[in-house]
């Protein structure tokens, strides 16, 4: 009897505990956007961080984008063939890389990449009282940490998506071409005919919508670190654990809207 | 002038600040003294608003910050320099830019006004040719110095010194205790000091106060604390092991 109270207990536990996160992440994001009309946004960190994340990630989020669209030119190579409709492999692989791939696998990459380190490193400086310094010296946090990292991440991630789903599908059309010897001009005649112009910025949308969740959470759980190298570990894998969560359910969430 | 009033304040159910009253004099100096986790630095905290009080009320200058807002606890700030206890420099700059940090917030100076500015706090703390370290590359004194020059380089109202020679030779500790002092004759600032050291404190204090169980036991100039009867303030004066104090 006792292990099933142990149980529901359990249950309400984490429930309180989801909630109150949620009503912490409600207040924090409240003060983000309260600290863009109180300071603006400080120029300087932005521009530090838009290099952080965008310039230094193209060659990994290339590098992915392009395994990605081989890989997907080939699988679905097998199944066309069966039904002898190989000339669908283009729009397959430009659909899956702009609607889908492209925009998930780049905000994955970067809250690996970035989130993480957004987390480490406000944490490290919460807990080495540095973010006290910046209160008492009257620097806004929101306004001189989270923000700048929020704004360069929702910047960032479309561009960075765009990279990944066009070097995806050239990718892919490298495997039509000279793997599978296929006509390169199907390939690119059907991506023209099959893909919409909303299929690439609703892509974009999505990009700009986990830029925004990937950044707020790791910044938010970096302020959350408390006591020692160890919680500064700890916040670093519930950011990156968190973020992905949060990232793959607006994707859903997203992709039954837009499309 | 500063006033604690009426604190209370606890960690877990654990009781740190026990109905602490203490109010600090403009212009003045005054030193806190005490043991080593007694509250010192959770009392300094209050003052700047960064740990709110379960309850009490701390008043600037008969304004209760609890009662304003953020935009204007920030303009509240801006009097304040603060030295941590462990510095609290920026790691991720390096030390010019650590100094320069204030002066670039919040004041619109050139260039070389700012490095003008840096080099001379540098100097005064004995801490010339270090500007393009890291704070890692420091050692721990040397990081309080740094510390010390930045949270005064805006040459601010109020300058409070979590233990500013806490870890420096006796020779740094009095070049330390004497930019204290020059600063605060020139500068005319209101300095609260947290220290353990009560001949620093004989030094550098107008006045002194004794934190001990999460109140103030004691508070008067050097003179009341070398002639003090209560057993506990003597106790600490003379760094005995036997007395009231137990360990
Ligand atoms: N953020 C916190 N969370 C929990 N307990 C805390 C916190 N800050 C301080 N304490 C507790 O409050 C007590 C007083 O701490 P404080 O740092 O003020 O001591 P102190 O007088 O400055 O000591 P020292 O001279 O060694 O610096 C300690 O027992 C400490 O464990
Ligand atoms: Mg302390």
């Amino acid at each position: 009897m006792n292990f099933i109270l142990d149980y529901f207990e359990k249950i309400g536990f984490y429930i309180l505990y989801l909630i109150n996160e949620l009503g912490s992440l409600t207040i924090y994001i409240w003060n983000c956007i309260l600290s863009l009309f109180r300071y603006s946004i400080n120029m300087d960190n932005l521009f530090d961080q838009m290099v952080f994340i965008g310039v230094d990630s193209f060659f990994i989020i290339g590098l992915t984008g392009l395994f990605v669209g081989m890989v997907l030119s080939l699988q679905s190579y097998y199944a066309a063939k069966i039904v002898g409709v190989t000339y669908m492999i283009g729009p397959t692989v430009a659909l899956s890389m702009t609607r889908e791939l492209g925009p998930v696998l780049t905000a994955l990459m970067i809250t690996a990449r970035c989130g993480s380190s957004m987390a480490s490193e406000i944490g490290t400086m919460k807990i080495s009282e540095q973010i006290d310094a910046l209160e008492v010296m009257s620097v806004d946090p929101y306004y001189f940490l989270s923000m700048p990292r929020i704004i360069a991440s929702m910047i960032m991630l479309p561009i960075l998506s765009i990279i990944s789903s066009l070097i995806g599908i050239l990718g892919g059309y490298v495997v039509y071409k000279f793997f599978l010897g296929l006509n390169g001009t199907v390939f690119v005649d059907m991506i023209y005919k099959y893909m919409k112009l909303s299929d690439i910025y609703n892509g974009l949308i999505k990009a700009v919508v986990f830029g925004i969740i990937l950044a707020t959470i790791s910044t938010y759980k970096g302020y959350e670190a408390s006591g020692g190298s160890k919680g500064v570990g700890r916040v670093t894998t519930q950011a990156v654990v968190l973020s992905s969560i949060y990232i793959l359910f607006a994707d859903y969430i997203l992709t039954s809207i837009l499309f | 002038m500063i006033i604690l009033e009426n604190i209370d304040k606890s960690f877990k159910g654990v009781k740190v600040l026990d109905n602490l009253n203490i109010s600090f004099e403009d212009k003045k100096i005054t030193v806190v003294i005490g043991r080593s986790g007694e509250g010192k630095s959770v009392m300094l905290k209050h003052i700047v608003g960064l740990i709110k009080p379960d309850s009490g009320r701390v008043l600037f200058n008969d304004i209760d910050l609890n009662t304003i807002n953020k935009k204007e606890l920030n303009e509240l700030r801006k009097k304040f320099g603060m030295v941590f206890q462990d510095g609290a420099l920026f790691d991720s700059i390096n030390i010019f830019e650590n100094i320069a940090f204030p002066l670039r917030q919040h004041l619109k100076l050139s260039e070389g006004d700012i490095i003008k500015k840096v080099m001379s706090g540098l100097n005064d703390v004995g801490l010339s040719g270090i500007e393009s370290k890291m704070p890692s590359e420091l050692s721990g004194g040397m990081r309080k110095r740094v510390a010390v020059a930045r949270a005064m380089i805006l040459e601010p109202e109020i300058v409070l010194f979590d233990e500013p020679t806490t870890g420096l030779d006796p020779i740094m500790s009095d070049v330390i205790n004497n930019l204290i002092i020059s600063t605060q004759k020139h500068l005319k600032y209101t300095g609260i000091i947290i220290s353990h050291s009560i001949e620093g404190a004989y030094k550098t204090a107008d006045i002194i106060a004794m934190l001990y169980k999460g109140a103030i036991i004691e508070t008067g100039n050097a003179e009341k604390f070398k002639k003090s009867d209560n057993p506990v303030v003597k106790q600490f004066v003379t760094g005995s092991m036997v007395g009231p104090i137990v360990i």
